[in-house]
């Protein structure tokens, strides 16, 4: 069942163009790979999905339960509403807060009192923040964060930083989530651990999942599919297999010369 | 378990609200807080609600605003009219919540267009924002008294009233910052993009905070009115926006109890000074360079104190008791 549409999806920045004539298509529970050089316009296609950049031209579809909503044009945080989580490319989490409250901050989409409930701790008040408590411990404890709940986030070591992101981002209660680079600055140890925690929480969220990655030994491991993109330009789409010994790939990579050679 | 202890803890705090209340009081009615010192504790408990309700939008918001005196004087000049009219506590309660709302609503309003400003331009916008408030109050003669200002204003504040304000404007705060709105609220201040990206309506946040935020300045206006009898459009200028402003950063942004304790230390300072006249503007002044220098995260950073000091400190004298 198809999840996302994306259609010739076209950004400009003035003169330049970061995406042109952009097509993809996510599947309900698919793990897709999007790859390309430095500045190929990965990240401005994350911020093109989430409203983080309005798109010059084109479309973007997200079908949830046979319900069609029209992406683009969205503020961020209603695409977030209707099922969208992300995570940053330089971590961006709330820095001087702690890792329970950058949790809780998350699921704020989802509370149903009011301010009057707020203001005066009516019942609604001390029911809803009981849930919202339990359900950001539980997710701390599935990332192991949970002994660091009164931390404040800026003094995690850097790998507890990028998976509290993901927690982050799963307190939403996404259907599609976006991991923007999330092995960049990972040793080989924490990589293969990240791999087999993104692996697992597809299955336990039941999410689908679109991941920007340089570090292809996580790619190629876990992404059923990958799109290409080259200069805003997709270039190619496939299994791993496929994509690792296309040819205008291996050009976009390393130069027209090493492919002729 | 818990639950008793949750309760016996919010009696004590009940009753530690009352003894700081009754003591005062007792303090007044034997007149060793004479006139002169009373009129300081109004002004100490009228600078708590400002800076309180400023070190919402700026503080915990994020939202650097310089127009704080211009929704005061909204709330001033409304309660004002409105008790020289109807002389009564009736009219005085109306006063005070007309007041509070017509600054809400001039919140709204002035909010909606200028909070998509950032930094800096959000500040020069409310700084004009404020000096408009000041100059129509100066322009509507017929209403106003212009630039003379309203005098012989009705007194109905007294330590009661102020006391009920300030306590119920703080514990609504504090309440409200400890909710997923507040919350919403603290996490524009620390990264805009990522709040909006996990599903919060940034815009509306900001506008709510500085709704709620120019809703308490409007009270604390109007019980100024009514404390002071005479109010005129000067005293609510750039310079009361900036005090205001002083008393936030120097008492930490982000947190409450700092604002409370720099709105005392500076009342208690300048009151202080009252014999050195020549040269009170500067010590005060020092004090201030002083106190950034060492502390530039304002007195309490954006921690808190509460009420449990008083528990930890009780539990500490009954050990010498020999008791737990």
């Amino acid at each position: 069942m198809q999840l996302l549409a994306v259609e010739k999806l076209t950004k400009s920045f003035g003169g330049l163009t970061a995406v042109l004539n952009l097509n993809i298509e996510l599947k309900q529970g698919e793990l897709i790979g999007l790859i390309g050089p430095n500045g190929a316009g990965k990240t401005t296609v994350f911020n093109l999905l989430t409203g983080v950049y309005a798109p010059t031209s084109g479309s973007i579809t997200f079908c949830k339960n046979d319900e069609k909503v029209e992406l683009h044009g969205l503020k961020p945080h209603k695409i977030c509403k209707s099922g969208l989580a992300r995570t940053f490319q330089n971590i961006r989490l709330f820095k001087d807060l702690t890792v329970f409250d950058n949790v809780r901050i998350a699921m704020h989409k989802n509370v149903k009192y009011g301010l009057l409930s707020s203001f005066l701790r009516l019942p609604s008040y001390r029911r809803e923040e009981k849930e919202i408590a339990d359900a950001s411990m539980e997710l701390l404890r599935i990332f192991e964060l949970d002994g660091k709940k009164d931390e404040y986030a800026k003094n995690l070591p850097y790998g507890e930083q990028r998976h509290l992101e993901i927690a982050r981002a799963l307190a939403t209660n996404p259907d599609l989530l976006l991991l923007d680079e999330p092995a960049a600055g990972m040793n080989p140890a924490e990589t293969a651990r990240l791999t087999e925690l993104i692996k697992w929480i597809r299955e336990k969220f039941n999410l689908t999942i679109l991941l920007i990655e340089h570090d292809m030994s996580l790619v190629m491991k876990i992404c059923e599919r990958i799109y290409v993109l080259d200069y805003g330009i997709l270039i190619a789409e496939g299994t791993p297999d496929e994509i690792r010994s296309n040819k205008r790939v291996i050009e976009a990579y390393l130069g027209e010369d090493v492919s002729n050679a | 378990m818990v639950r008793d202890k949750l309760n016996s803890q919010l009696v004590k705090r009940i009753i530690l609200l009352l003894l700081a209340y009754v003591i005062i009081q007792l303090l007044i009615a034997v007149n060793i807080i004479n006139d002169y010192l009373q009129a300081t504790l109004v002004t100490i408990c009228i600078n708590i609600i400002l800076a309180v309700s400023l070190n919402l939008i700026t503080g915990f918001t994020g939202q650097f605003s310089l127009g704080h005196a211009g929704f005061m004087s909204i709330g001033a000049y409304t309660c004002a009219i409105i008790t020289m009219k109807m002389p009564t506590l009736g009219g005085f309660v109306l006063g005070v919540v007309m007041g509070a709302i017509m600054a809400a609503v001039v919140g709204f309003i002035v909010g909606l267009p200028t909070l998509r400003l950032r930094g800096d331009y959000l500040a020069i916008a409310t700084l004009g924002m404020s000096e408009i408030i000041r100059i129509v109050f100066t322009n509507l003669d017929s209403i106003t008294n212009g630039a003379a200002g309203l005098n012989g204003i009705p007194r109905f504040v007294n330590w009661t009233w102020l006391y009920i304000f300030v306590v119920g404007i703080i514990l609504l705060i504090r309440n409200f910052l400890k909710s997923s709105h507040g919350r919403a609220c603290i996490a524009i201040r620390e990264d805009e993009v990522a709040a909006e990206a996990m599903g919060i309506n940034t815009t509306k946040y900001k506008v709510l905070a500085f709704i709620i935020g120019a809703f308490c300045a409007g009270i604390g206006g109007a019980l100024y009115s009514s404390y002071f009898y005479y109010i005129k459009p000067d005293l609510f200028g750039f310079l009361k926006s900036v005090d205001i402003l002083v008393i936030v950063v120097l008492g930490g942004l982000g947190s409450i109890s700092g604002s409370v304790l720099a709105a005392i230390l500076l009342a208690v300072v300048s009151t202080y000074f009252q014999s050195f006249p020549e040269i009170r503007m500067i010590l005060y002044a020092l004090i201030l360079i002083i106190i950034m220098i060492f502390r530039p995260q304002g007195l309490l950073g954006s921690k808190e104190i509460s009420l449990s000091v008083f528990n930890r400190a009780s539990k500490f004298f009954a050990f010498g008791k020999g008791e737990k």
